[in-house]
C-alpha cells in the first residue's frame, strides 16, 4: 500500500521542486489573469451591448439579439472549442483584409478573447436590465439640464444603474472565474490543467485535485467579500432594499 | 457578427501584451499538454522534460530556430497547426496517411511498436480473441484509436476513448479497464513505474502499416516546405554527427531510430 | 415641453416589434445566404454516417440532464429548507455545501470524482470484490453524481430563499388552523415556495444542459463526445462543431418551450 504517494505527502506542495506548489500558483496566476482580462472585455462588450439593444438601429438590435441568445444557448465549452480555433482565424483574417500583417496571438489573448466574448453576452442583458430599472425622469432631467449624450452616460446613466447591476455583475464574476477552468479542454495552462498535469505525473489524484478546489474555493470567498463592500458603497444613498 | 469583429478589435487592443510580433523568426513547436514519459512531460518546475524535448532541442539548435514549446490539448493539436496556433507538432505523432491528408510531416525521427498491456494475473494475448469481451482503452485521436476499432471493435466489450494517456493507464490501475493499447515505448514507461506494478506486457498488436504508419515524424502545415526542409536536414545532420545517439542513452538501452 | 429648449429629442420607447419587419426581411435574407454558405461549401458528407450515433448521444444528454435534475431537484427541497428553519449543525453544514459546490468549477470536481476516487481504487484492490464494483467501474455514476450535486447546490441556494420568501402570515394562519408542523410544512409551506422557485427551474435546467458536455471529458459517451468522435475521424474543426452548437441551441430551445407551457399550466396565485 504505497500510503504516501497518497493524500497526506503534503511535500509534493513544497513550492520549489521537486514540490508542485510553484506550478500550481503559476497557473492559478494564469486562471486570474484569465478571469480579470474576460471580464474586463465582457463589461466593455456588455455596455456596448446594452447600449445598443436600448438605443440602436432595428438592425443593431436584431443582430444584438442574435448573439446574446446564442451565446446563451450553446455550452461554454462548445463555445470555447469554437472561438479558441476560429477567434485567431476571425482577427489575422481581418488584419489581412485591412492590410495589416499577420500576428502571432498568444493563448492567453486568445483565451480572454473567448471568456470575454462569452461574458459579453451576459453583461449586455444583466446591464440592459440595470439600465431600463433607471426611472426615466432621472435621464429626462439631466436631458432638461443640456447635458450630451455622453455626459448623460457618466454622471447620471453609469452611476445610477450600478446598484441594481451589481449583484447580476458580481454573479458573472464568480461565473468568470470557474469558466478559466474549461480552458484546460483546449490545453490552455491554467489552475485545473496544471493540476491535471501534476497529478498525472504524480499519481497523488487526490491531493492535487483537493489543493486546487481550496486556490478556486478562496478566490470565491474573497470575492464574496470584496463584492459585499463594493455593493454597500455603491448603494449609498438608497433607502432600503433595491 | 459585428459584435464579434468589435469585440476581437478590443480584445486586441486589451491585450496588446499578449502578441509577441511576426519579426522575431519564432517558431512555435506543439506538444500534447499532458505528461507523456519519458518522450514530453511537465516537470515540477513547470519545465518540459523527455527524450522528445532534447531531440526537439537539438534539431532547433541544428537548424538555428528559436523554438518555444507551446503546449496544447492533445485532440486539438491538427486543429492548433493549421489555424497557425502553432508551427509545428513534436508530440509523438506516426506518420499516416489519413493524418497526411491534412497536414505535413517531416521524415521520420523514431519508430515504436504498439503495444497491449493489462493487469498481472489476467492472461490473454493482444490479438481480436484474446480481447473478446474485455473493456480496452486507448487516447482519442489516436492510431490506436483507429486501430483499435478496425480490429477489436467487434470483440472487445467496449473501447473507451481517454483525452490523455496519462488517464488510460490511470483508470486500468483503477481496475476500470481490462486492457490498454498504446505506444509499445511509453507503455514500458508506465510499467517501470510505481504506478504500474499492477499490470504487464500482453504483447504487440499485429502490425497494420496504412493505420500504424511508418515511424513518428514532425507534424508540419501543408506548403511549409521551408520548414519541412530545414527540419529534415536538422533530423539527418543529428542523426549523422551523433547528437541523436549521445542524448536517446540517456533515455534507452536499445535503438529507437528502428530499422 | 414646448417652451423650453430641448436639446435632444426625449427617449421614445421603441415602437412594438413585429415578426416581419423591412430590415428583418434583409437580415433573413442574409442569413439565407449564409446558411447556404455554410450547407454548401463545408463539408457534410459525413452526417449520414454518424447519424444513429449522434441520435443516441443526444439521448444520453437528455437521460443526464432529465435524471440529475430531478434528483438534484429533490436533494435541493431539504438542503434549503434546513437553512432556513433546521438545527444549526444542519444549517452549515447544508450552507458549506452549497459554497463549495458553487465556489469551485465543475470540471474540477467531475475529475475529482472521477480519477481522484480512481486513485484510491488502485490503492485498495479490496473494493474491487464489492458488490458495488460493477457500477464503480463505469464512467456515467460519476458524471450523474458530479452533475446532480451542482444542480442540488444552485437550486438550494434558490430553495433557500423561496423557503424564507413564504409570507410568515400564511404560516400563522396555518398553525392557527390547528395544522401540525408536517401538515402545514405538506400543504401550505412547500407547496407555496415551490411556485416561487418554479421561475428560476427553467434557467437552471438550461445552465444544467449547458453543463453536461464536460462529462465527455470522463468517457461518457454525450452529443459532445460524438461529436469529438467526427472531429477526430474527419480532422473538420467547425463543421462538427457547428452542428453541436445548433444541436444545443435547439434543445435550449425546445427545454425553454416546455417550462413556458408548464408555467401556463400551474395556476399561479399571485405568487
Amino acid at each position: 500500500m504505497a500510503a504516501d504517494s497518497g493524500f497526506l505527502n503534503l511535500d509534493l506542495l513544497a513550492l520549489s521542486p521537486p514540490g508542485w506548489g510553484g506550478v500550481l500558483l503559476a497557473g492559478f496566476a494564469a486562471s486570474l489573469q484569465l478571469a480579470v482580462g474576460g471580464y474586463a472585455l465582457g463589461l466593455v462588450i456588455g455596455v456596448a451591448g446594452a447600449f445598443g439593444k436600448l438605443y440602436g438601429g432595428p438592425i443593431l438590435r436584431d443582430l444584438l439579439e442574435i448573439y446574446t441568445t446564442v451565446i446563451r444557448a450553446v455550452p461554454e465549452l462548445v463555445l470555447i472549442l469554437l472561438l479558441y480555433y476560429a477567434g485567431t482565424d476571425a482577427v489575422n483574417a481581418l488584419l489581412v483584409m485591412v492590410g495589416l500583417p499577420r500576428v502571432d496571438i498568444s493563448g492567453l489573448a486568445a483565451g480572454i478573447f473567448v471568456i470575454g466574448v462569452v461574458q459579453g453576452a451576459y453583461s449586455t442583458e444583466v446591464l440592459r436590465g440595470a439600465i431600463n430599472a433607471i426611472p426615466s425622469g432621472q435621464i429626462e432631467a439631466a436631458r432638461s439640464y443640456g447635458m450630451s449624450p455622453f455626459k448623460t452616460l457618466r454622471r447620471i446613466t453609469l452611476p445610477a444603474m450600478l446598484p441594481y447591476a451589481i449583484p447580476g455583475l458580481s454573479n458573472l464574476w464568480l461565473i468568470a472565474t470557474k469558466d478559466t477552468a474549461l480552458l484546460a479542454v483546449v490545453g490552455f495552462s491554467e489552475l485545473t490543467l496544471v493540476t491535471r498535469q501534476a497529478a498525472g505525473s504524480t499519481k497523488a489524484y487526490m491531493l492535487f485535485y483537493c489543493t486546487a478546489g481550496v486556490m478556486y474555493l478562496t478566490l470565491t470567498l474573497v470575492s464574496n467579500q470584496v463584492i459585499a463592500r463594493i455593493e454597500r458603497r455603491a448603494r449609498r444613498g438608497i433607502a432600503g432594499p433595491v | 457578427m459585428k459584435q464579434i469583429v468589435k469585440a476581437a478589435f478590443v480584445a486586441a487592443a486589451v491585450t496588446t501584451a499578449g502578441f509577441t510580433g511576426a519579426m522575431a523568426e519564432e517558431v512555435k513547436v506543439g506538444v500534447a499538454a499532458e505528461p507523456y514519459p519519458p518522450f514530453t512531460s511537465p516537470d515540477a518546475s513547470g519545465k518540459w522534460v523527455g527524450w522528445e524535448v532534447e531531440f526537439m532541442e537539438a534539431i532547433c539548435a541544428e537548424a538555428k530556430l528559436d523554438c518555444v514549446i507551446t503546449p496544447v490539448a492533445w485532440d486539438g493539436i491538427i486543429p492548433a497547426l493549421t489555424s497557425e496556433k502553432i508551427d509545428m507538432i513534436v508530440g509523438s505523432m506516426s506518420i499516416t496517411e489519413e493524418r497526411l491528408k491534412t497536414i505535413d510531416f517531416s521524415d521520420k525521427y523514431y519508430n515504436t511498436p504498439t503495444g497491449i498491456i493489462g493487469a498481472k494475473g489476467d492472461d490473454f494475448e493482444a490479438t481480436p480473441e484474446g480481447l473478446s469481451g474485455k473493456i480496452l482503452g486507448v487516447q482519442v485521436s489516436t492510431i490506436h484509436a483507429d486501430y483499435a476499432d478496425k480490429y477489436f471493435g467487434e470483440t472487445a466489450d467496449e473501447i473507451k476513448q481517454y483525452q490523455t494517456q496519462d488517464e488510460v493507464n490511470q483508470d486500468l490501475a483503477a481496475g476500470r479497464l481490462d486492457a490498454v493499447q498504446a505506444d509499445a515505448i511509453a507503455l514500458d514507461a508506465f510499467l517501470k513505474s510505481d504506478a504500474g506494478a499492477c499490470c504487464e506486457l500482453k504483447g504487440n498488436v499485429a502490425d497494420d502499416p496504412a493505420i500504424l504508419g511508418a515511424g513518428v515524424g514532425v507534424g508540419l502545415r501543408k506548403g511549409d516546405t521551408e520548414l519541412k526542409d530545414k527540419i529534415n536536414a536538422a533530423i539527418a545532420a543529428i542523426r549523422a554527427n551523433g547528437t541523436y545517439e549521445e542524448f536517446s542513452k540517456k533515455y534507452f538501452d536499445f535503438d529507437i531510430y528502428g530499422g | 415641453m414646448s417652451d423650453t429648449k430641448v436639446t435632444m429629442p426625449a427617449y421614445v420607447p421603441p415602437p412594438p416589434r413585429r415578426l416581419l419587419e423591412p430590415h428583418r426581411i434583409f437580415l433573413l435574407a442574409v442569413f439565407a445566404a449564409i446558411v447556404f454558405c455554410v450547407v454548401w461549401f463545408m463539408r457534410w458528407d459525413w452526417l449520414p454516417k454518424y447519424q444513429w450515433k449522434l441520435i443516441e448521444g443526444i439521448g444520453e444528454t437528455l437521460f443526464l440532464l432529465f435524471s440529475t435534475a430531478a434528483v438534484g431537484f429533490l436533494l435541493a427541497l431539504p438542503l434549503g429548507l434546513v437553512q432556513v428553519t433546521g438545527p444549526w449543525p444542519l444549517a452549515w453544514l447544508a450552507r458549506g455545501f452549497c459554497t463549495l459546490i458553487r465556489g469551485t468549477p465543475l470540471l474540477l470536481q467531475l475529475w475529482l470524482l472521477y480519477y481522484g476516487l480512481g486513485s484510491v481504487f488502485a490503492q485498495y484492490p479490496e473494493i474491487r470484490q464489492s458488490e458495488l464494483w460493477p457500477y464503480l467501474r463505469q464512467a456515467w455514476p460519476y458524471g450523474f453524481t458530479a452533475l446532480m450535486l451542482s444542480f442540488a447546490a444552485y437550486e438550494g441556494e434558490v430553495m433557500r430563499g423561496a423557503f424564507a420568501g413564504v409570507p410568515r402570515g400564511e404560516l400563522e394562519a396555518a398553525r392557527a388552523f390547528g395544522m401540525g408542523r408536517f401538515t402545514m410544512f405538506r400543504r401550505i409551506w412547500l407547496p407555496r415556495a415551490f411556485y416561487r422557485a418554479l421561475p428560476t427551474l427553467s434557467g437552471e435546467t438550461v445552465l444544467q444542459l449547458k453543463s453536461t458536455p464536460l462529462v465527455a471529458t470522463i468517457t461518457v459517451v454525450d452529443v459532445y463526445a460524438v461529436i469529438s468522435r467526427v472531429r477526430q475521424d474527419t480532422y473538420l474543426t467547425y463543421e462538427p462543431l457547428l452542428l453541436l452548437a445548433l444541436i444545443y441551441m435547439c434543445l435550449t430551445g425546445i427545454l425553454v418551450l416546455l417550462f413556458r407551457f408548464l408555467e401556463n399550466r400551474i395556476p399561479s396565485r399571485g405568487a
